[in-house]
C-alpha cells in the first residue's frame, strides 16, 4: 500500500475539515482544554454521589451502573420542577442570533461553543427521550440516544461555558443558555462528574464559610496585614470588628478580596471607606465568602452555601447587609437568595445611615451592592475625594457579566469611577454594558489547567482592551468581580501586558481624603502616586 | 510585465483566496463566520487574519520590510497558539500562501524573469514562516509561564498571610547605609 504513495501525494494536504455531523464528532480531551475532576473527598464531604478517582482522559469514567436511568430520571425531575428548562428545550427555533455571540466560539471557532449547539447537546437527548416527534423521527428531528460519549461531551462543553449570559441578550425568545448549562452540570453532578476547581471551594465553604477554608483566627491575621499596610500608606489606623453582635450592618465580600492580589487593594478600599464614615458595621468570620460555587454545581448547592449569609445576619442581629465587589455572588443574591433562603423578615429595609437614602431595590433581599452604597454617598457629597491621586492611571471599565446582565448595575460603578479619577475611557459599545464580553474564566473555569481555553475565551474582551490601550493609552482595567480580578490579570499578561487590573474601591481608596491622614505619596499598592517624568506610563 | 506588476493586478483575488484558505482551517461554521462578520469587535479573529493577509501581500508587492509584516504575523500566531491547532497547523498559513502563489502564477512562469523573481519572494515567505515559528514558541512558553505564575502567586500570598514567610523590608537610606558598611567590612 505505502509503495503506491508518491512523494507528491504525501504533501497534498486537504485543509478542509471533514464534513461530519456534530453528533458524530466525539470530544478530544487534550491537556489545557479540560478541568481536573473533583477529588473523591470533596464529593464525600458534600454528600454527592459516586466519589472516586478518575480522569476525563480515561476510557472508563467509572459511572454508576444505572447511569442512564439516573440521567433520564434527573431530566424528568427537572423538566417538571423548572418550567424555564422545559420552555428552553421546546422553544428554540434555531434562528442563529446567539450563534456568534459566545466568546469561546468567537475566540476559538469550535461550533459546539455556539450557544445554540451547546444547548442542542442536551436538547437532542430531551427530544429522543421526552418528545413523541423525537422518538419517531430520531435524527431527522434532531434527536439522539443517550450514550457514554454524550456524557463526555457534556462534561467537555458545559465546562466550556462561563454562564456569562451574553448569548441570552440576543435571543429573541429570551432563552437563558446559562440555565441550560446549569441543568447540564446538575445532571453531571448526579453521576459524580464534577471538577475540582469548583467542588473544593464548595466543600471548604460548606465547612468553614469560605473558599480556602480559612479559619477565624487566620482570617483575622490576614486583616492585620491589610490594616498594617493601610496605616503604612495613609497614616490612619483602622480597627474593624468581627462577629460583633448588635452592629447595624453586616458586610460580606468574596474571600479573594482579603487574600489575593489585586483584590486586597479593593478590600483596603472598603476598610478605609467604612472607617472614614464611622459606619456601624461588622465583618463575619463565618459569612466570610460572598462567592458561591454552588451556582456552578446545582440549585441545591447554591441554597446550602448561601444560607450562611442570612443565618449570620440573624445571629448577629444586624439590620441589613452590604455586599462587596463580586460577580456571581450578585446573581445568587439578586435572583435566588430571596426565594431560596428568605424571606429575611427579621431584617429591615436598607437605609443608608449617612445619607438617609432608602434602597428600595433591596427592600426584599435586604442586601445592597457596595457600588450603590458608595455612589449614593458621592451623590450626596458625603466623601472628600481627590481624583488627581489617580492621575497616573488611565482607566477603562469592564462590566462584569453577572452585575451587568443579572442585576443591571451599570451606572453606579461608572459614576464612582468618574468621581475618583480624571481619565476614564469606555470600551466599544458592543463590548460593554449588557453586551460585555466575559473574562473567559467565570463559572469555575478560572483554573491554570484551563489556560489555553481561558486565553481564547478571553480574547474578545482583551481585543477591546487593546483598542482603548492603543487609542487612549489605557493602563488600568477596572472591574467589580473577584474572579475577574484574578482571571483578567492573567488575560492581560498574555494579550495586553501594559494593562493592570483593579477594583472600583481600590480607586476610591486612592482618592479618599481621610481625617488625620499623612501626606499621601504612595497609592494603596505602595507605589508612587505620581510617575516621575520620563517614566514609561502614558 | 514583471512579477510585481502581475501580483499587483491579482492582489485582491490573492488576498481573498488566502483569507479563505486560512478560514478553512477552522470548522465549517466558524470559517463562514470568520469570512462574513466584518465588525472588528464582533469578530476579532477574522479581523486579525484579514490584517495579516493584507499586510503580508502588501509587503511582498511593495517590497516593504519584513518588520511591518512581522507585527501582524505575530498577532495572528498569538491567536492561533491558543486555538485548537497542532503546532504545524498553527503556523502553516504561510505555506498556504506559497502554494496559492504557485497556482496563480503557473501560466506566468515562462515569461522572462518571473520565475527568478518568484524565487526571491518565496524565500522572503520562508523567512516569515521561520519568524512565525519563533512567535508560536514564544506564546506557547508564555502560556506555561502564566500557569506557573498563577500557582506561585497564590502559594506565596498564602504563605505570607499565614506568617510563614519573612521578607526583608527596604528601610530607607539608613538601612542601605548599614548594608553598604557591612559589605565594606567584608
Amino acid at each position: 500500500m505505502t509503495d503506491e504513495l508518491k512523494q507528491d501525494d504525501l504533501v497534498k494536504i486537504n485543509y478542509k475539515p471533514p464534513k461530519k455531523d456534530w453528533m458524530d464528532t466525539p470530544v478530544n480531551f487534550r491537556h489545557g482544554t479540560y478541568i481536573y475532576p473533583a477529588r473523591a473527598k470533596n464529593l464525600k464531604y458534600l454528600d454527592l454521589p459516586n466519589p472516586r478517582e478518575w480522569s476525563p482522559t480515561d476510557e472508563d469514567w467509572k459511572l454508576p451502573e444505572n447511569w442512564k436511568d439516573i440521567i433520564l430520571n434527573g431530566m424528568k425531575e427537572r423538566l417538571d420542577k423548572y418550567r424555564s428548562f422545559k420552555v428552553f428545550m421546546d422553544i428554540c427555533v434555531r434562528c442563529g442570533a446567539c450563534a456568534d455571540k459566545c466568546h469561546f466560539f468567537i475566540g476559538g471557532g469550535d461550533p459546539k461553543n455556539m450557544p445554540v449547539l451547546r444547548a442542542e447537546l442536551i436538547r437532542s437527548i430531551y427530544k429522543g427521550n421526552f418528545t413523541a416527534a423525537g422518538k419517531i423521527l430520531g435524527r431527522l428531528n434532531g434527536a439522539r440516544g443517550l450514550t457514554k460519549d454524550v456524557i463526555k461531551e457534556w462534561f467537555y462543553y458545559f465546562y466550556q461555558c462561563t454562564e456569562c449570559r451574553r448569548c441570552s441578550v440576543f435571543c429573541p425568545y429570551g432563552i437563558d443558555t446559562a440555565e441550560i448549562t446549569m441543568m447540564g452540570r446538575e445532571l453531571l453532578t448526579l453521576l459524580g462528574c464534577n471538577v475540582n476547581w469548583v467542588l473544593e471551594p464548595a466543600a471548604n465553604c460548606y465547612r468553614t464559610g469560605n473558599h480556602l477554608g480559612i479559619q477565624p483566627h487566620a482570617l483575622k491575621d490576614m486583616f492585620e496585614m491589610l490594616l498594617d499596610d493601610i496605616e503604612d500608606r495613609t497614616g490612619v489606623k483602622i480597627e474593624p470588628t468581627f462577629n460583633r453582635k448588635g452592629a447595624e450592618i453586616l458586610f460580606v465580600t468574596p474571600s479573594a478580596d482579603y487574600f489575593a492580589d489585586p483584590g486586597i487593594y479593593t478590600c483596603m478600599g472598603y476598610l478605609m471607606l467604612f472607617h472614614e464614615l464611622g459606619l456601624d458595621y461588622t465583618w463575619s468570620t463565618y459569612a466570610s465568602e460572598g462567592g458561591n460555587f454552588g451556582l456552578f454545581t446545582s440549585h441545591e448547592m447554591i441554597k446550602r452555601l448561601n444560607a450562611k449569609i442570612y443565618a449570620e445576619a440573624k445571629r448577629l442581629g444586624v439590620k441589613w447587609i452590604i455586599g462587596g465587589e463580586c460577580g456571581h455572588m450578585w446573581r445568587v443574591i439578586h435572583q435566588y437568595m430571596d426565594t431560596m433562603n428568605g424571606p429575611a423578615d427579621f431584617l429591615e429595609a436598607p437605609v443608608s445611615p449617612i445619607t438617609g437614602t432608602k434602597f428600595e431595590n433591596a427592600k426584599s433581599t435586604k442586601m445592597v451592592h457596595i457600588t450603590e452604597f458608595t455612589a449614593d454617598l458621592i451623590k450626596n457629597n458625603k466623601l472628600k475625594l481627590d481624583p488627581s491621586r489617580n492621575d497616573k492611571l488611565r482607566i477603562t471599565f469592564h462590566d462584569s457579566c453577572n452585575p451587568a446582565r443579572a442585576m443591571g448595575i451599570l451606572e453606579e460603578p461608572r459614576y464612582i469611577i468618574k468621581n475618583v479619577c480624571n481619565n476614564f475611557f469606555e470600551m466599544p459599545e458592543n463590548t460593554a454594558r449588557e453586551q460585555t464580553f466575559c473574562c473567559g474564566g467565570g463559572a469555575g473555569l478560572g483554573t491554570d489547567e484551563m489556560m489555553e481555553i481561558r486565553m481564547r475565551g478571553g480574547m474578545p474582551r482583551a481585543n477591546a482592551v487593546q483598542y482603548v490601550h492603543d487609542k487612549h493609552g489605557v493602563n488600568r482595567l477596572t472591574c467589580m468581580c473577584a474572579i475577574d480580578r484574578a482571571t483578567l490579570t492573567t488575560l492581560m499578561e498574555y494579550w495586553v501586558p501594559d494593562v493592570k487590573v483593579t477594583g472600583v474601591h481600590e480607586l476610591v481608596a486612592n482618592a479618599l481624603v481621610m481625617k488625620g491622614e499623612k501626606e499621601r505619596i504612595v497609592d494603596i499598592r505602595g507605589e508612587p502616586l505620581k510617575e516621575k517624568k520620563g517614566e514609561d506610563d502614558v | 510585465m514583471g512579477l510585481i506588476d502581475i501580483l499587483s493586478g491579482k492582489k485582491e483575488i490573492i488576498e481573498k483566496k488566502w483569507f479563505d484558505m486560512i478560514a478553512a482551517s477552522y470548522p465549517v461554521n466558524a470559517s463562514s463566520f470568520l469570512k462574513n462578520q466584518k465588525e472588528q469587535f464582533a469578530n476579532p479573529v477574522g479581523n486579525t487574519i484579514g490584517e495579516a493577509v493584507h499586510t503580508v501581500i502588501d509587503v511582498l508587492i511593495h517590497e516593504g520590510t519584513n518588520e511591518k509584516a512581522n507585527t501582524c504575523l505575530d498577532k495572528l500566531v498569538k491567536v492561533r497558539a491558543v486555538q485548537d491547532f497542532a503546532p504545524s497547523m498553527a503556523v502553516d498559513f504561510l505555506y498556504m500562501l506559497k502554494q496559492l502563489l504557485k497556482d496563480e502564477l503557473k501560466n506566468e512562469f515562462h515569461t522572462g524573469g518571473v520565475y527568478e523573481e518568484f524565487l526571491l519572494i518565496e524565500s522572503r515567505i520562508d523567512t516569515m514562516a521561520l519568524f512565525s515559528f519563533e512567535s508560536y514558541l514564544k506564546y506557547k512558553e508564555k502560556i506555561y509561564e502564566l500557569k506557573v505564575n498563577e500557582f506561585k502567586n497564590m502559594a506565596f500570598r498564602l504563605l505570607e498571610r499565614a506568617n510563614l514567610t519573612f521578607e526583608f523590608k527596604d528601610e530607607g537610606p539608613a538601612f542601605e547605609k548599614s548594608v553598604l558598611e557591612r559589605d565594606t567590612v567584608k
